[in-house]
């Protein structure tokens, strides 16, 4: 055997249409389909790998799905549970782009406000909107701090 | 167009600019007609006698006028409309808002949907400018607010006054003592933001231990529905409550503030000492709001 351990090659078996979500924070994959929307009972292909050994991080999780490109608001979703995540784009089995995900300064639409007597979650015509601050997620309405669980809180 | 939603928006000057215009206000260096051709709009969701009636002795002392709704008509007359709609047709009306809602977040949502200024007058727990306002009034209308030593004593931890009122001493250098019973203590996001804006907070576990040094003293209603019962309601209640005895040896300045209404944090034998500035504090409402109205008016 050479220097490749053998079940590494089935799980990074190769697709030819769709996205590579690499370097997902170990035990994020979940929620990553979660807010992906993806379920049993959606139709993608996927694969999934969890705690795979990695130089970088020691330990990422891997999510590959067919036939399907990530759109920017389910990008920034992904940034929030796993900031060091890579996107890889795949086309007829080739790369052809690959990306980082990058949490932007204010989330609209992306969490839900905890706090019940927040006027975002009325029948209010507007969207919750957070800021990213070091200590958490700032809801510019109420000014409730979202410290943890951030995965919880994703629409 | 600038609206007055939370403390957390302003920085000192604009505090200060505020709180000079107030006290100009209060010692009638104006001229009484300055908004006699405007016409603010009262819109309380939510009862509140006080805060409502302040404004509008506030508008007239100014030569301008209120329409509004109370509570109870606010709630037959939006069946079912949003308050984004609301806004957009008494936009159409008056020449500024002036809003008092349950929800956390109503002021903020209602600037972005008026095209007329919007004055928060309290959206549920959450922000309530004015009387931040008034409250620093009250104390720079007898010491500079500079470098006090300034005790909040009750619930810390849903007393959203108390909050608004600690950040704004924040940009003060004032050094901040913080009594409150178990479990209605300061929550640690607060108390780290204000040590992050450079402020000094100091935690005591009782009022005896810090009340010789300070020169404010803010109490707040401790709420009954916040205890299990009302037996460890009142246990708690007794052990914060301000009598005459308990004011022996503090400083001779020392001035004792509470947004009222009290409910026996401050034995009434407390109001004949010169250290009770509450009714004074209450009086202040009506400088504060003219100088806001007219701010966003003028
Ligand atoms: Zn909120």
């Amino acid at each position: 055997m050479s220097t490749k351990d053998p079940s590494r090659g089935l799980l990074v078996s190769p697709i030819r249409n769709g996205t590579v979500i690499d370097h997902i924070t170990a035990g994020e994959a979940l929620n990553v389909l979660r807010i992906l929307g993806i379920t049993g009972s959606t139709p993608e292909c996927l694969s999934i790998a969890t705690n795979v050994e990695s130089k970088r991080m020691g330990k990422k999780d891997i999510v590959k799905i067919e036939n399907r490109e990530l759109r920017t608001e389910e990008v920034d979703r992904i940034a929030l549970l796993a900031p060091q995540a890579k996107i890889n784009i795949i086309r007829e089995y080739k790369v052809v782009e690959k990306k980082g995900v990058e949490i932007p300064e204010v989330l609209r639409g992306v969490v839900r406000c905890p706090n019940p007597g927040c006027i975002t979650n009325t029948n209010e015509p507007v969207e919750s909107t957070f800021e990213v601050l070091p200590k958490g997620l700032h809801c510019l309405y109420c000014d409730w701090l979202i410290k943890d669980d951030i995965a919880n809180h994703i629409i | 167009m600038y609206h007055i939603i939370s403390i957390r928006d302003f920085e000192r000057s604009d505090l200060d600019y505020l709180l000079d215009r107030a006290r100009e206000f209060d010692t009638g260096e104006y001229r009484p007609a300055m908004l006699d051709d405007k016409l603010v709009a009262l819109l309380f969701f939510e009862p509140s006698t006080r805060t409502r009636m302040s404004f509008a002795t506030a508008m007239a002392r100014l030569g301008g006028r209120s329409i509004g709704v109370d509570s109870v008509e606010a709630s037959s007359i939006v069946k079912g409309e949003t308050l984004a709609d609301t806004i957009r047709v008494v936009s159409g009306y008056a020449d500024a808002i002036v809003l008092r809602h349950p929800k956390e977040g109503a002021a903020r949502l209602a600037s972005e949907f008026a095209s007329v200024p919007v004055i928060n007058a309290g959206d549920g727990a959450g922000q309530h400018p004015s009387q931040t306002l008034l409250d620093l009034y009250t104390i720079r209308q007898s010491i500079p607010i500079d470098g006090t030593n300034v005790g909040l004593l009750g619930d810390l931890r849903y007393g959203r006054t108390a909050h608004s009122l600690a950040l704004a001493l924040s940009l003060y250098g004032v050094t901040l003592h913080t009594i409150a019973p178990g479990g209605l203590e300061m929550p640690a996001n607060i108390a780290l933001e204000l040590r992050e804006r450079g402020m000094e907070v100091v935690e005591h576990a009782n009022v005896e231990e810090a009340i010789r040094e300070l020169d404010v003293l803010y109490v707040t209603r401790i709420q009954r529905e916040r205890f299990p019962d009302s037996a460890s309601y009142y246990n708690v209640a007794s052990s914060y409550r301000i009598t005459p005895d308990l004011l022996d040896g503090v400083k001779e300045r020392l001035m004792i503030l509470h947004p009222l209404p009290r409910a026996g944090e401050i034995d009434p034998a407390v109001d004949r000492t010169p250290y009770a500035r509450y009714f004074e504090q209450a009086r202040n409402g009506v400088p504060i709001r003219m100088a806001l109205l007219h701010e966003v008016m003028k």
